[in-house]
């Protein structure tokens, strides 16, 4: 097996995308954020010059852009790049994209990729750090994609782009420098099918982006204290595998829900409250959520770290309904 | 006045189009009073010209957006009055299946693309069909109707910009009302002329009597050869008047009777009618023959959609994503 950085699965994936269908276009970012491995983005905007868009700081202008354009035909794939910056084309998003199918009886389809970075990335504070998903959750007509691994991001970025939904691509900045294993020639990942990330019998660990690579070393960890923790990853909010998930939780009969969106109607809240109602009777000990806490994110690094679900929090709750 | 371009018998059809919208918003009207259609509805009466003289213009194939007051817009693009009717009157038969409704109206057969009930919701959407328009090369444009109070927005700066930065063949057509939603346009921005911010961005404009078809045919043959062409946007604004309120059941008491009044003798159908009474092209029997034409059709498309079923309340989970 082939092992590759992150980055570079993620543009293995955008260059065979480019390649294979000419009505995408890319549109502002560089989907790497602030990430040192500038080349590779460099090397596929001079490939597709004209194919790669860098419009004005008109996030509004652009998701709109591309919105109409993917109801025209394109598939457009737009890098909002910082998380917090979709708020600034919301309207686009939220009242339009998302709306489009539904609205116009079927006749719609806008199938157009909103790409961004979400979550604590160090020192972004309370306009650089928001995690949108949950928001986008609650707004029905949007997929939603979270990827954790090299071979995770390259199957489902191809998946979002074929979609002929709009599709929110929710990437976390730490991820981007993860190795791991990605066959050569490998097949996209159909959305809606969760990934057991790593098998375990006492606890089910469900965990989401940048939370499953921390869950995954907590696992570990606990491992030498003969906690086995089942790390489950939905690795789509929309559509959700509710199926893959109850299986584990029906084996463990113990629920931990690791994810960075803030705690009230976030992500977490949401799984919990799923697996309430299908499987309560399964549940041998109340499930425990570990979020970022319900405060506009802080800048300060002592801040920043004591606000997200960090690993001492992960543990203390694994402890807890193991109890 | 009748141009050197304009052939006299073609002009016939824009009557029949004027006549047929006029007809279908007084029915859609008539039947909001019977409670036979309930919802937020938004009439376009009075501002017939802008509609038909832009959308007689444009190909099949040319993108047209709307916004919440669009019935007329999507009838001159040739959206069907049957399905159309249905879909306002929420049944299964119509566009949208009842899940649009009247701010919502999809008719992608004619290739009216969208409206939207938020102010300005569409521009930003028109410069993507004209960014798929351009990457595909067969010569189709984009145009978006929109008010004045869409000129405060924000969608409407970015998006003249950005068409304008990257020569996008998009047509802004600007239905300046005078007033944006129940407030007048002095109320909202010192600049009085909308047709000024297309300065600014250096998009070719023209503001024009709205309620006289000619002249906007006129201004929008520039436009929409200017778009086609390859050279860019265009900016059209057309000064009208929307002779009922924002929405239907509004007293819209923020608006002087005197200048209801004024705007009334200023009708683009009968100022249309007179002017092709005047070119002995139609004789007072045709007029009154276009116009009964308008209203049996219209008669039709409603007992279409009165008797259409509802839709069952188990459809509302059938297109949520594709």
């Amino acid at each position: 097996m082939r092992e590759i950085a992150y980055y570079e699965a993620k543009f293995e994936a955008l260059n065979e995308i480019m390649a294979a269908d000419p009505t995408v276009h890319l549109i502002n970012g560089t989907f790497l954020s602030l990430s040192p491995h500038r080349h590779v983005y460099q090397e596929l905007a001079n490939k597709y010059r004209d194919r790669v868009m860098s419009p004005p700081i008109s996030e509004l202008g652009f998701c709109g852009l591309a919105t109409g354009a993917a109801m025209a035909g394109l598939r457009p794939i737009v890098d909002i790049s910082t998380g917090s910056f979709i708020f600034e084309g919301w309207p686009q998003v939220a009242n339009e994209a998302a709306n489009a199918f539904s609205m116009s009886g079927g006749q719609t389809r806008v199938p157009v990729v909103f790409h961004l970075f979400h979550g604590l990335r160090g020192g972004g504070a309370a306009q650089h750090s928001a995690s949108p998903q949950a928001m986008l959750w609650n707004n029905p007509g949007l997929e939603i994609v979270l990827p954790s691994s090299p071979r995770d991001v390259k199957g489902l970025l191809k998946t979002a782009v074929a979609s002929d939904n709009p599709t929110i691509f929710v990437d976390h900045v730490q991820l981007l420098d993860v190795k791991g294993d990605v066959p050569e020639n490998d097949s996209p990942i159909p959305f809606g099918l969760a990934h057991v990330k790593r098998k375990g019998s006492d606890v089910t660990v469900i965990a989401t982006s940048y939370m499953v690579q921390r869950c995954l070393q907590v696992a570990e960890r606990l491992a030498s204290e003969r906690i086995s923790a089942e790390v489950v990853d939905p690795r789509t909010l929309v559509p959700f595998d509710m199926a893959t998930l109850m299986t584990s939780v029906e084996k463990t009969g113990r629920v931990v829900i690791v994810d960075e969106t803030h705690q009230s109607c976030g992500v977490a809240a949401e799984i919990a409250a799923r697996i309430v109602e299908s499987g309560f009777d399964k549940l041998k000990a109340p499930l425990r959520r570990v979020s970022t806490l319900d405060v506009p994110v802080s800048y300060s690094p002592p801040l920043e770290d004591y606000i997200g679900p960090r690993e001492d929090r992960i543990i203390e709750a694994i402890r807890a309904v193991l109890r | 006045m009748v141009t050197k371009r304009e052939n006299p018998t073609e002009l016939v059809p824009l009557l029949r189009t004027m006549w047929l919208i006029r007809a279908f918003e007084e029915k859609v009207s008539a039947l909001y009073a019977m409670r036979e259609i309930r919802g937020l509805l938004h009439l376009g009466i009075g501002q017939e010209a802008v509609a038909v003289g832009t959308c007689s213009l444009l190909r099949t194939d040319d993108y047209v957006f709307g916004g919440h007051r669009s019935h007329g817009h999507a009838i001159a693009k040739g959206a069907d009055i049957n399905r159309l009717m249905a879909e306002i009157a929420g049944r299964a038969t119509g566009y949208c299946a009842g899940k649009g409704g009247s701010m919502h109206i999809v008719a992608l057969d004619a290739g009216f693309v969208t409206a939207t009930g938020v102010v300005g919701g569409t521009i930003p959407l028109a410069l993507g069909a004209a960014f798929a328009a351009k990457e595909k090369s067969k010569g189709q444009v984009a145009v978006v109707f929109f008010g004045d109070g869409a000129g405060q927005a924000g969608a409407f700066h970015e998006s003249l910009n950005i068409a304008s930065l990257w020569r996008l063949p998009v047509i802004f057509v600007c239905e300046n009302n005078g007033y944006a939603e129940f407030t007048p346009l002095s109320s909202h921005t010192l600049i009085e002329r909308l047709a000024r911010h297309a300065q600014t961005y250096k998009i070719p404009s023209n503001t024009v009597d709205g309620n006289d078809l000619l002249e906007v045919r006129e201004a929008m043959t520039k436009a929409v050869q200017h778009a086609r062409t390859g050279k860019g946007p265009a900016f059209v604004e057309c000064l009208t008047h929307r002779l009922r309120g924002h929405y239907e059941g509004d007293p819209a008491k923020y608006r002087e009777l005197s200048e209801l009044a004024e705007w009334k003798e200023k009708d683009p159908i009968a100022r249309f009618t007179r002017e092709l009474k005047h070119r002995k092209v139609v004789a007072d029997k045709d007029i009154a023959a276009i116009e009964s034409e308008a209203r049996k059709l219209t008669e039709q498309a409603a007992q279409f959609a009165l008797a259409s079923p509802w839709p069952a309340p188990g459809e509302v989970a059938s297109q949520v994503t594709a």
